[in-house]
């Protein structure tokens, strides 16, 4: 007997050093890391020797919706500004900004609005870029719904994701003089758009980059083809004047005060990322495939599309790409303060300190981009047309 | 041995009966029930049988031979055998690791009263902390550790989530079998002044098998689903989990694709259970059968 519950152990022994080998050789599959040997070659402005390790931190997987930083990567302008930069991609229960504060990463993509209220809360994180100027979230309905305003909203199965995505339909509800808590029935949605077209949802939330393209690549089974641009109503939060500033670049505010190397490494990344961004803006389609390259699941046409929304919500960008617009961020706050949830309560509870954002940074990096000539303004900004396969595809 | 080999053609064929009774009741109730399903007083107690809710069981495979993202040589097979196969060294991680701790906490357990007085109710506590919520703190804290040149990999904090779930069963089942030592048997041990160590290992463990067995079965595939929750709570790429939602987030275009990669993790989860069942066979061969009853 003794014999057996050896065997038995050494069984466990085994297999946990089979697993320890195996599972050293995929650790470069789990996070995109840089490659910094070009990094010679590149025209810095000092010799590079040791490049910075920077982590940034993505709200979600791999999509167009970052191919900036992506771009930034694969096209060499992290490692141009002497930075080995990791990108490490978001999860259901990742919270960017949680994972910022608590050191875990150097830098992180997050919507204004719930940064602002991980910041109330204690967080110290600041906004360094403003990445995307306008909103892209929507409330996609069918037709024969006639919902084409926030008011139309009265009586509906209003869906939305929770998490801290669903601030601006509460704004909007709020505005349109609307109780969220007894106007409306809020329907927690899935990451899919299949509770709109299967009737569960009156009108759903959607991204304009993201979840109105899954809709727009599935069969319509009336006709047989897919559902058209005709097919729906879509009410913009950004039109409806509720717009709340998303994907931002946020760094931590302890760390910029007391520490200089950190505060020049945020000038030097937000450049790369700006730079990154500005070269989706004219690359659309190499942007999609560095994405696809770095092993999105979702199709080409719809990371085309994405790339093409996506730049949209940046370009053009009067003041620069990334710079904070006071008007905007003003207005984004005012929301948060106003904006009743279902208990009544708002996302903050006092205007957010001066402090919360600072354009130092960005005014640096896009000097910085002014000196490599690139153009930060996207005045001349036109979006491609995108046509949508099947599944995305 | 004749005996064996029919007995495992019987259980295989059993097995695909069974699948296919499954794929036939799916088709049935897909063709004859309601497109739209069924409610009483607003509550819906039939599914709805659209294309959304209950694809071709035949769409779900044809899906299977397709390539992933258009214009890739990688079909949807492979990439979900790639899923698992990943998906199942962080499982075997995490129960191996389980499977130590379990089974230390049951030695300690039965070996100091005070101890299982006063651990076990933490032991049951645990069971309820639920993963989604732990999932990120495993991840932060492993963010930090860098011990040495050692560094926490991000797969590592999916293993342990697996462990977490796995090492309950055994310690609970291993703790009941530790106990189970006839009285007499333990009385022979103390009257040959057999330290309790000896009795543990002469004696104890033995008698603990039966009870570990099918403890180890259901940490195997708690292992399972730990990792597969964690993969999906905090976007650990490579595995079934992340397929999953990966795949899910699909579901509006094409709702059959996502039970590729559910097959898949059902597939892990019956390979686990499936090789513990083998460890078993193999250390109990020489076993006497009316010892095992």
């Amino acid at each position: 007997m003794k014999r057996s519950v050896r065997v038995a152990f050494a069984g466990i022994a085994a297999l946990s050093l089979l697993v320890a080998a195996c599972g050293g050789s995929d650790e470069a599959a789990d996070e995109v890391t840089e490659d910094t040997t070009e990094s010679t070659e590149a025209p810095a402005a000092e010799t590079c020797t040791t490049p910075t390790p920077v982590k940034l931190q993505l709200q979600w997987f791999i999509q167009a919706q970052f191919a900036g930083y992506f771009a930034a990567q694969d096209q060499g302008f992290y490692a141009d500004q002497c930075l080995d930069v990791t990108i490490v991609e978001g999860g259901v229960d990742i919270v960017p900004q949680t994972e910022l504060a608590n050191g875990n990463v150097d830098f992180a993509i997050s919507w204004v609005s719930k940064a602002l209220a991980s910041r109330e809360a204690g967080a110290n994180i600041v906004n360094i870029a403003q990445v995307f100027q306008r909103s892209g979230t929507l409330q996609v309905s069918f037709k024969d719904k006639n919902i084409t305003k926030p008011e139309d909203f009265k009586g509906k199965k209003i869906g939305n994701w929770g998490f801290g995505n669903e601030f601006e339909i509460f704004a909007a509800l709020t505005k349109a003089g609307l109780d969220p808590a007894k106007d409306v029935t809020l329907v927690q949605q899935q990451f899919d758009m299949v509770g709109l077209l299967s009737g569960d949802i009156d009108a759903a939330e959607a991204m304009t980059y993201n979840e109105y393209a899954q809709v727009l690549e599935a069969i319509n089974p009336a006709t047989g083809a897919l559902y058209t641009a005709d097919d729906f109503n879509v009410v913009s939060y950004e039109e409806a004047g509720v717009g709340m500033l998303q994907d931002a670049i946020w760094a931590s505010g302890e760390r910029l005060a007391s520490d200089a190397a950190y505060a020049d490494t945020a000038v030097k990344f937000v450049a790369a990322s700006l730079q990154g961004w500005a070269y989706c803006r004219d690359n659309v389609e190499a942007c999609r495939d560095i994405v696809l390259a770095k092993g999105s699941k979702l199709g080409a046409s719809h990371q085309l599309w994405q790339m093409n929304e996506v730049n949209k919500l940046i370009w053009p960008a009067a003041n620069g790409v990334g710079f904070i617009d006071q008007a905007a961020w003003d207005r984004t706050a005012q929301l948060s303060l106003e904006t009743k949830n279902l208990e009544g309560g708002t996302v903050l509870t006092k205007a957010p300190d001066a402090e919360a954002y600072t354009n130092d940074i960005v005014t640096k990096a896009l000097d910085i981009l002014a000196g490599l000539g690139v153009d930060t303004s996207g005045s001349a900004y036109a979006p491609i047309e995108v046509t949508l396969n099947e599944g995305g595809n | 041995m004749t005996n064996v080999v029919r007995r495992a053609a019987q259980r295989t064929v059993m097995f695909v009966a069974a699948l296919a009774l499954v794929a036939v009741v799916w088709e049935t109730y897909k063709a004859v029930g309601p497109e739209d399903g069924g409610t009483v007083l607003g509550v819906r107690i039939l599914p709805r049988t659209s294309e959304y809710a209950m694809p071709h069981v035949w769409d779900m495979f044809s899906r299977f031979s397709r390539p992933e993202v258009r214009g890739s040589e990688r079909t949807v097979l492979d990439a979900v055998t790639a899923g698992a196969w990943y998906s199942f060294r962080l499982s075997v991680a995490g129960f191996a690791l389980g499977a130590l701790v379990g089974v230390a906490l049951a030695v300690l357990m039965a070996r100091f009263k005070v101890v299982q007085r006063g651990v076990l109710p933490y032991l049951v506590v645990s069971q309820t902390v639920p993963l989604i919520a732990l999932a990120p703190l495993v991840v932060s804290w492993g963010g930090r550790v860098e011990i040495g040149a050692f560094v926490w990999p991000r797969w590592l904090s999916a293993s342990v989530l697996g462990a977490f779930l796995a090492f309950f069963p055994i310690a609970v089942g291993t703790l009941r079998g530790l106990a189970a030592a006839p009285a007499a048997s333990v009385e022979l041990m103390q009257s040959y002044a057999a330290s309790w160590t000896k009795t543990l290992f002469k004696l104890r463990f033995p008698t603990a098998v039966p009870y570990m067995v099918p403890a180890f079965r259901l940490g195997a595939s708690a292992s399972v689903i730990g990792v597969v929750v964690a993969e999906i709570s905090t976007g650990l790429k490579g595995g079934i989990g992340r397929l999953i939602i990966e795949y899910a987030r699909e579901a509006t275009g094409d709702p059959a694709k996502v039970y590729t990669a559910i097959f898949g993790a059902a597939a892990l989860g019956l390979v686990m259970a499936g090789a513990v069942v083998a460890v078993d066979v193999i250390v109990m061969r020489n076993r006497p059968k009316e010892a095992v009853s």
